[in-house]
């Protein structure tokens, strides 16, 4: 990783009408796969360069760029020791300021020339310029971001203290704070021209030329720069509504987004030097911190190892798709057609058995692209095209013939399965893979019909399809190489994240989760509170209350899950009786209202054992421990890296808790219960 | 139907580069290059309605990469032309250029169009000469080409034999050095005089060493001696006379020009620069390629009603120079220096990246004229490759009503 060392290379243009300009570039030399990032080294070549031009006195003016399409993207997270000392993490802190802050201390016009992806520490460079050009978006500057808070981190180098100062609290809090926690979104240039972080947009093509010129113009003083009259101070609402919306996103479990917010406010009140003081110690603090460690492994997990596809078979390759067919016209197939036209464009067929199920399938899709249409998100000939002309729906097979996969997602019985699968191996083409969507039903049996049982895979979504990344592919005992490939290119083509599951019952996610149901459910039973133990979980970080959770699988789901668990570990997965009424009494959820429903708590049979929340955690995760210790064991994932990349994309787990196990092993819940930790040593080096 | 006249309104083309991996270009895309200087053409002319134009011609020798796409029609795109506007690209080697803006001088004439962008790009770094070509082995078998005269050094070296032989008179190698010192002076003396500035536009590019700014041809050799010349090796030829101090290099960059009927320029209020009065091309034996700017220039004359005395400016593409002192031999023109012929330097110090060149002699073509508006008449003329010349002949318009 630090093998791709940033260089700042230094340039002078002599310009006729403006004298001599040092152009610095940050480049690794690398393509724009391989962006610019921030070490100690690439901080030594930018005070290598500023010792040029500040020895200079020809020197007129300063601009700082990246190479194309990529400014820089700040410190390399992954090259931090693991074990690095809290004096350290300080002096990283004070290094990234020290060098910055020379670029402040020129005294010649300074331009950050922000041609590509900046963040984080790559967008803290350019604030120590006198002015900032952005490229517009789309094609140029379309990722711009403080991704700090996302991995248990504070912007370290400047980024607290001079966005309020330059653009206000408010474009601080929504660029450091708020996105960062809405699964970790990106800003665009316009955007960031709109804040008042840059003072010129210029379109891609000719973006550095037209920065020079700007650069130029300041120097002979034809450019006139209107900057944003900014006051830096928080008013009480801000930091009240910022520190209400960090409680609804990760709860009181995230320490990072709090110590932000504290920064933020802070530049309003002191220096400069006293804030990247400031900065230096809360960045220190969080580097060594656990959560920083978890939440750096739950990135590398989610954005190189998840990549490389563990699992799939390798120099395999798979089927080529031009066809798909779905069973079943329900909402989780709606959901499907709609990805599988959007991602892959090419002809597909949902079948169902009434007209009725299917106009109402195709009608959801229909009304889902317009509101595509109505977010400037798609063109209306495109969505006229997915939703006219690419999805057919039907009552026969006809067609189903030209199919490369068929998907299906009837109701969660296994004689329909199989006789869904029987029809569909009647019609067609042998190398036609069939999916399923099934969340607990045996693979293997319902394959064990059909001549070829190797064309079956499990392909498992979880809703709202839309939202969650994960699928998780599962093997049946007979499924083939190809179809097991061709699995996990179908979820890549769909931007999802697949991890392969043996089949068992209910697979992974819903097992972990159904763990934990049931350690929620006992201390409920023994006579814990609903309201007491959904405050007791939430508060560790997860991202949202169990009984919330319950309501929006829907109690009869989560009662089946548990049915197909208890028939094969009866003794861990008990059947719930508070549960079981719920779901006789046919009711969404425990509570109406604020309050926990009368009827609910009528039909609950409870104990009268009181409860702290720490006792409430414990029980919880002790069981969860010890669900996943058997998980592993049994071999239903790989490695506790899969489980992690499971929780943390089928059911958003936080990064902060490393998806869970290196939070397990961090509480010593693993050694407690199951006599070692998940990982041995530092976890991202496994 | 009368045909109706063609202008050139305007031109320009970006610095040559040296097609090397430290030239400016090495890790620039060629038609970034012609991006930049359509868009430099555009900002340059507000006055002409960009989303009317007829059609956008480039020609390149190699039409693959970064050329390929049908360039014409992608850098509508690139350059931000309303999609309306088409495009195509043409391959006429080195001459590629010159046939787009022909081409387009002919659809003007003949009422199919009012308004053409018409340019030559050439990145020889990313297309090395004949690195592609498949060429058809019967060219070869059945002795059309010796193979030997795909290589144009060894065709320039030919042209010096074949004269002699041929009872023409003899080019020395001294005549073509001495031809050569005196067109990186000229050259010199024109840069420092700002004969080149409102015909260039700088671009930033990036290269292995960070972003700088092309803002000069790389070529140009303003400390040349006669002595250092004298001192090169043909490596054409044992005891040869073509050197690298008397060619044109290898080079990287792209020319523009904007062509227009005279209705459309009078409704819009513009001076055009040159009227187009017509063109020419002409194939030769190819392994005296070099020769070609001669029956070209004689057939331009001819058809037009010309005769070299009444032209008072030549833009020769000396891709050698002993193409060019063939030439003043031949049309009786003095030597070393004529005051008619590259006042202001030519190929040898701008360098020429193949299909980019034609144009540029236009464009130059057009600040001779402003300079002198007393001149009246012009020519372009350049050799091509496989044995051939074109030649263009212009009316200088400076200080006249349309």
């Amino acid at each position: 990783m630090a093998k791709y060392i940033t260089k700042c290379k230094l340039n002078f243009y002599n310009s006729r009408k403006a004298g001599k300009i040092a152009i610095v570039t940050m480049d690794n030399g690398e393509d724009y796969r391989k962006p610019n990032t921030w070490s100690l080294e690439a901080l030594d070549s930018l005070n290598e360069v500023l010792d040029t031009v500040e020895k200079d006195p020809d020197v007129k003016g300063w601009l700082l760029v990246g190479k194309p399409f990529i400014f820089n993207v700040g410190a390399d997270i992954m090259s931090i020791d693991p074990n690095v000392t809290r004096d350290d993490a300080l002096a990283i802190g004070r290094k990234g300021h020290a060098t910055f802050k020379r670029i402040m201390g020129l005294n010649i016009p300074t331009v950050a020339a922000i041609n590509g992806a900046a963040m984080g520490g790559g967008v803290e460079v350019s604030l120590y310029h006198d002015y900032r050009c952005i490229a517009k978006d789309p094609g140029g500057c379309d990722h711009f971001a403080f991704p700090e808070c996302f991995i248990g981190l504070v912007p370290g180098w400047g980024g607290t203290q001079l966005v309020p100062r330059i653009a206000g609290p408010e474009a601080a809090v929504e660029l450091i704070i708020n996105n960062p926690l809405n699964q970790n979104r990106m800003t665009k240039a316009t955007r960031v021209f709109d804040l008042g972080l840059a003072d010129r947009i210029f379109a891609p093509a000719e973006f550095v030329d037209d920065s020079i010129a700007f650069l130029e113009g300041v120097i002979t003083g034809e450019e006139k720069v209107e900057k944003k009259q900014v006051n830096p101070k928080m008013d009480d609402d801000l930091y009240n509504q910022t520190k209400a919306y960090i409680e609804s996103r990760v709860h009181s479990g995230a320490i990072a987004p709090y110590k932000a917010l504290e920064l933020i406010k802070g530049a309003g009140e002191w220096t400069l030097d006293e804030g990247l003081a400031k900065e230096d110690e809360a960045l220190a603090d969080m580097i060594v911190s656990p959560q920083c460690k978890a939440s750096i492994y739950s990135f590398d997990l989610v954005q190189r190892r998840a990549k490389r596809l563990p699992g799939r078979p390798q120099n395999v390759q798979g089927q080529r798709i031009k066809q798909i067919g779905i069973i079943g016209a329900g909402l989780m197939a709606s959901q499907m057609a709609l990805l599988f036209a959007r991602r892959y464009q090419v002809p597909i067929l949902m079948k169902d058995i009434k007209q009725e199920f299917v106009d109402r399938g195709i009608g959801y899709v229909r009304d889902q692209l317009k509101k595509q249409v109505k977010k400037g998100r798609m063109s209306e000939a495109d969505a006229r095209w997915m939703g006219e002309d690419l999805i057919q729906g039907t009552t026969t097979y006809d067609g189903f013939e030209d199919c490369d996969f068929v998907i299906e997602a009837v109701f969660e019985e296994m004689g329909i399965k199989q006789k869904v699968f029987g029809e569909l191996e009647g019609v067609c083409k042998p190398e036609c893979l069939f999916l399923t969507n099934t969340s607990s039903l045996d693979i293997t049996e319902m394959a064990s019909k059909l001549k070829d049982p190797s064309r079956v895979v499990g392909f498992h979504f979880f809703n709202p399809i839309a939202v969650l990344p994960l699928i998780e592919i599962i093997k049946a005992d007979k499924t083939s190489d190809v179809a097991l490939a061709t699995a996990y290119d179908i979820a890549r083509k769909i931007k999802k994240t697949p991890v392969l599951v043996k089949n068992s019952p209910a697979f992974l996610v819903n097992r972990i989760l159904l763990a934990m149901m049931d350690g929620v459910l006992k201390c409920v039973d023994d006579g814990a509170p609903f309201k007491q133990v959904d405050k007791a979980i939430v508060e560790l970080g997860f991202p949202m209350e169990p009984f919330a959770l319950l309501s929006l699988v829907g109690p009869a789901i989560a009662l089946h899950v548990q049915e197909t668990l208890n028939a094969a570990w009866p003794e861990r997965f008990p059947i719930n009786q508070g549960l079981k009424n719920l779901v006789e009494k046919k009711k969404a959820g425990v509570y109406l209202g604020a309050d926990v429903d009368p009827e609910v708590k009528e039909g609950w049979p409870q104990g009268n054992k009181q409860f702290t929340d720490e006792e409430i955690q414990q029980r919880v995760l002790e069981r969860l421990t010890r669900e996943i210790g058997l998980s592993l064991e049994e071999g239903i994932v790989e490695s506790p890296k899969d489980v992690d990349t499971a929780m943390i994309m089928g059911a958003g787990w936080p990064f902060f808790m490393g998806g869970i196990t290196v939070y397990l092993d961090q509480k010593g819940y693993s050694t407690k219960v199951l006599g070692k930790p998940f990982h041995t040593g530092n976890p991202l080096a496994e | 139907m009368d045909l109706r006249d063609a202008y050139f309104i305007d031109g320009l083309r970006s610095w040559y580069g040296r097609a090397k991996p430290n030239g400016f270009y090495w890790t620039t895309r060629a038609d970034d290059i012609v991006t930049k200087i359509m868009k430099e053409l555009m900002r340059r002319n507000p006055e002409v309605p960009w989303d009317d134009v007829d059609d956008n011609i480039w020609g390149a020798t190699t039409q693959s990469g970064d050329q390929g796409t049908t360039m014409g029609r992608t850098t509508v795109f690139t350059a931000g032309l309303p999609d309306r506007v088409p495009g195509f690209s043409v391959d006429r080697m080195c001459a590629g250029g010159m046939t787009a803006q022909s081409i387009a001088g002919a659809w003007i004439k003949t009422n199919a169009a009012d308004i053409v962008i018409a340019g030559g790009v050439e990145h020889m770094g990313h297309h090395p000469m004949g690195a592609e070509a498949d060429p058809n082995p019967r060219i070869v078998t059945e002795k059309m080409v010796e193979p030997k005269y795909f290589n144009m050094g060894v065709t320039a070296e030919k042209l010096h034999d074949w004269m002699v032989e041929n009872g023409y008179p003899e080019v020395t190698r001294e005549e073509s050095d001495v031809y050569s010192y005196h067109v990186q002076k000229r050259y010199a003396k024109a840069l420092a005089e700002g004969y080149y500035d409102d015909q260039t536009v700088n671009m930033a590019v990036f290269t292995p060493d960070g972003w700088k700014v092309a803002d000069r041809d790389e070529q140009a050799r303003p400390e040349t001696t006669l002595e250092g010349l004298a001192k090169l090796k043909s490596p054409f030829k044992a005891a040869g006379k073509v050197t690298a101090g008397n060619s044109s290099g290898l080079n990287d960059g792209a020319t523009v020009a904007l062509m227009m009927s005279g209705e459309k320029a009078k409704e819009l209020g513009l001076k055009p620069k040159m009227r187009l009065i017509g063109y020419a091309f002409e194939g030769v034996d190819p392994s005296i390629m070099g020769w070609g700017p001669i029956p070209a220039t004689d057939k331009v004359l001819k058809r037009y009603g010309f005769k070299i005395d009444d032209i008072d400016f030549i833009e020769l593409n000396e891709a050698f120079a002993v193409q060019a002192v063939a030439f003043m031999k031949y049309f009786g023109l003095k030597y070393p220096e004529d005051p008619r012929l590259n006042p202001y330097g030519g190929t040898i110090a701008i360098g020429h990246p193949l299909a980019t060149s034609g144009v540029r002699l236009s464009v130059q073509l057009a600040k001779d004229f402003e300079l002198h508006p007393e001149a009246r008449y012009g020519l372009c003329t350049m050799c091509v490759g496989l044995g051939m010349g074109g030649a263009t002949l212009w009316e200088n318009m400076v200080g006249k009503d349309l």
